[in-house]
């Protein structure tokens, strides 16, 4: 798809970030686990955090295009990074900004548009992450406050030092669901020790506890028993931006392998003049060609104001199998240094898996895009 | 404090770059960039006038597809563009782009003219100088670091190792190396903000340089031939076995060093 002057520049200036800031550094945080927050906040302030946010809070009031451009960028560089702005993003500072209140939008949404602070949003409970409409998280109206108590797992953005605040998804009656705003220091909010995770490793992953936990009623976010409704409008938009990350992770994937064919040579030629290496990358160009397609096409749609639900699961689903199907393909055309963790691509490998299982699984995906074939 | 920028958009030369069959830098077949020095020019004169106030003006000498770069350093946060385009100015040495950016810069206001230390595609490096000495003000070249307080101004003259404190008064012109600071990226905002920031046009009959006295007819100097560099070869290993003093001079003789 032909991009305008500013979509050009913009993707530009966040690709020459990632480059030449991100690139350097990220593999010692990865080994590490450790998240790179002044790298974060450094590329907070290309507005990567705020480019759909209004602008009255300190965003750019652009589309969901925009930001796919930014994190598709970031991606091809590293996932860990990319999944710490879309979480704070689409399903979090969004949130406020589509059904918070003036009060709380002028309290939280100018440093998560800087990204000088994160947003968590907390709706997995160890109980269960796909039947995201039951919640074991309880919250009851107390003297003006929530009392909250509960525990949810596996929450990107919990722990960093940058985060603002945690909005959990919470039983405020029967059959009823809300979401409700909590800042880390809260009494009775307990975040847990880091997971040892597979991938995403320099992103932050925690469960999170609430005992008795009390934050003023005014922090409800957006309607009482609204929140699973709420939840799931933001999720398509989520679900275009974890497509765009992984058209990234399958984009990068083809970058780094791509070169090492052109470079490693075998029986004295590179190895990529091997028909079987150079079908393998035709392949994998077409992948990550074809999910930016899928993802470009559900970004428009959503922009222009269309339904988009299907098209941002056909996005999801099909993005996040091309980004695992390019990070093995890459693996093996790096042969034995793919598997070693020094190598961009052994990252992507690791990184790809969580793609198909995150903001609702490929199982979900594909139950999406059967319902709205009428089945 | 208003500051001009001196921007020229050059090849991206961490790619193989090219001469055309005229010897002239071939700026179509290229991948163009902003002169890799000239973005920390632009982000010395973004810092001075977050701390001092003013404008920063832009000013670039370059054919229409320099606009790019103009656009890049308006999104880094300058506030205007003076782009000098025509068609004569191709194939002109470094004496007659002097000329035309020193007219140019008669038609700005200005009290600091911050340059890159040379161009990364010729990399003569003679730029400032020359533009002090057409419009009579000092040149301090090399910074790796400038402190201005509006009326005197002192920068750190890079040296191979240590540096020098130059001091002047304003109006001056200064030239930076990379060691002075860290550019910054362009933001969406800045981007978005760029587009409705003024960006003049103006010829060379605008300026009021004779076209003649530019481009090639103008040139003092002709390109008769240019070679790739040759490939290095191994070097002579002198071991030294008493004689090694000797081996060394005589070799530095040869090659007339000494
Ligand atoms: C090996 C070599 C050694 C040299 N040594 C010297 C030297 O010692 N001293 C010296 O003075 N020169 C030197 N030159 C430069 C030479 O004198 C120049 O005439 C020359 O080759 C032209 O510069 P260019 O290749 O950058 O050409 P061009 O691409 O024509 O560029 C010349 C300038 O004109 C600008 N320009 C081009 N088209 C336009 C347009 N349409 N509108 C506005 N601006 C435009 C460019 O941005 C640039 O600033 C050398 C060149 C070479 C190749
Ligand atoms: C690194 C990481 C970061 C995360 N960040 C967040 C976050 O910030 N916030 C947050 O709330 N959550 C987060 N999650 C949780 C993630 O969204 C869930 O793991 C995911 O939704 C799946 O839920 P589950 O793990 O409970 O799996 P389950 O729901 O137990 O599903 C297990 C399997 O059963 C399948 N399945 C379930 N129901 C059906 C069905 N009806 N038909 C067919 N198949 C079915 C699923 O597709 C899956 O394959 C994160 C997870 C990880 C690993």
């Amino acid at each position: 798809m032909r991009l305008d002057l500013e979509q050009t520049e913009f993707a530009a200036a966040v690709r020459a970030f990632a480059q030449e800031q991100i690139r350097p550094v990220i593999g010692d945080y990865y080994e590490r686990g450790e998240f790179p927050a002044d790298l974060v906040r450094e590329l907070g302030k290309l507005g990567v955090f705020g480019v759909t946010l209004p602008e009255e809070y300190g965003g750019s009031g652009m589309g969901l295009f925009m930001l796919g451009l930014a994190l598709e960028e970031i991606a091809r560089v590293d996932a860990s990074v990319a999944v710490t702005v879309e979480a704070s993003v689409t399903l979090g500072a969004e949130g406020l900004a589509r059904y918070g209140t003036e009060e709380q939008r002028r309290r939280w949404l100018p440093r998560l548009a800087a990204g000088e602070g994160l947003c968590a949003f907390a709706l997995t409970e160890p109980g269960g992450g796909t039947d995201a409409g039951h919640t074991d998280t309880k919250a009851r109206l107390e003297d003006g406050e929530w009392v909250i108590d509960g525990a949810k797992c596996f929450i990107t953005n919990a722990g960093t030092a940058m985060t603002d605040l945690i909005v959990a998804t919470a039983q405020t009656g029967p059959g009823e669901i809300s979401c409700i705003a909590v800042e880390p220091g809260t009494p009775g909010l307990e975040i847990g020790p880091e997971y040892s995770k597979v991938g995403w490793r320099a992103s932050d992953t925690r469960p999170v506890y609430f005992d008795g936990c009390r934050v003023p009623e005014a922090n409800l976010i957006g309607q009482r028993g609204r929140g699973f409704v709420q939840f799931l409008e933001l999720l398509d938009s989520g679900r275009v931006a974890i497509a765009a990350l992984a058209t990234g992770s399958a984009q990068g994937c083809v970058d780094e392998a791509l070169a090492h064919a052109k470079e490693r040579e075998a029986f004295g030629r590179p190895i990529g003049e091997n028909q079987s290496i150079a079908f393998m990358l035709a392949d994998m160009k077409l992948r990550a060609h074809t999910s930016r397609l899928t993802w470009q096409d559900a970004a428009l749609k959503a922009d222009a104001g269309e339904p988009f639900g299907a098209d941002a699961a056909l996005a999801k689903l099909h993005a996040s199998q091309a980004a695992v199907d390019n990070a093995r393909d890459a693996t093996q055309i790096f042969g034995g240094y793919g598997f070693m963790n020094e190598t961009p691509v052994a990252r992507a490998w690791r990184d790809c898996k969580i793609l198909e299982i995150g903001e609702g699984t490929n199982e979900v995906q594909r139950m999406v895009i059967a319902r709205s074939m009428g089945l | 404090m208003n500051i001009v920028v001196l921007v020229k958009q050059v090849p991206d030369s961490g790619l193989a770059r090219q001469l055309d069959d005229q010897l002239r830098v071939d700026r179509n077949g290229a991948n163009n960039v902003m002169g890799e020095l000239d973005e920390y020019a632009v982000e010395a004169a973004l810092q001075l006038k977050e701390a001092h106030g003013g404008e920063v003006t832009v000013l670039t000498l370059g054919p229409s597809q320099a606009t790019e770069t103009v656009r890049k350093t308006l999104a880094m946060g300058a506030d205007k563009a003076l782009h000098i385009e025509d068609d004569a100015v191709g194939g002109s040495d470094a004496l007659a782009t002097s000329k035309i950016l020193a007219a140019a810069l008669g038609r700005l206001e200005w009290d600091l003219v911050i340059a890159g230390a040379e161009s990364t595609d010729s990399g003569m490096g003679i730029m400032p100088q020359m533009l002090a000495a057409r419009t009579g003000v000092p040149a301090l070249t090399g910074a790796r670091k400038i402190d201005t307080d509006g009326t005197a101004i002192t920068v750190e003259h890079q040296r191979a190792n240590g540096y020098d404190v130059l001091t002047a008064s304003l109006p001056a012109i200064v030239s930076v190396w990379d060691t002075i600071n860290t550019p910054r990226y362009p933001s969406l905002k800045g981007i978005m903000a760029a587009k409705r920031k003024p960006v003049e046009t103006l010829a060379l009959s605008d300026l009021g340089v004779d076209a003649a006295e530019v481009g090639p007819s103008g040139a003092n100097n002709e390109v008769l031939s240019a070679a790739e560099r040759p490939p290095r070869t191994a070097g002579q290993i002198v071991t030294d076995e008493g004689q090694g003093g000797t081996a060394l001079a005589e070799f530095l003789a040869a090659e007339k060093f000494i």
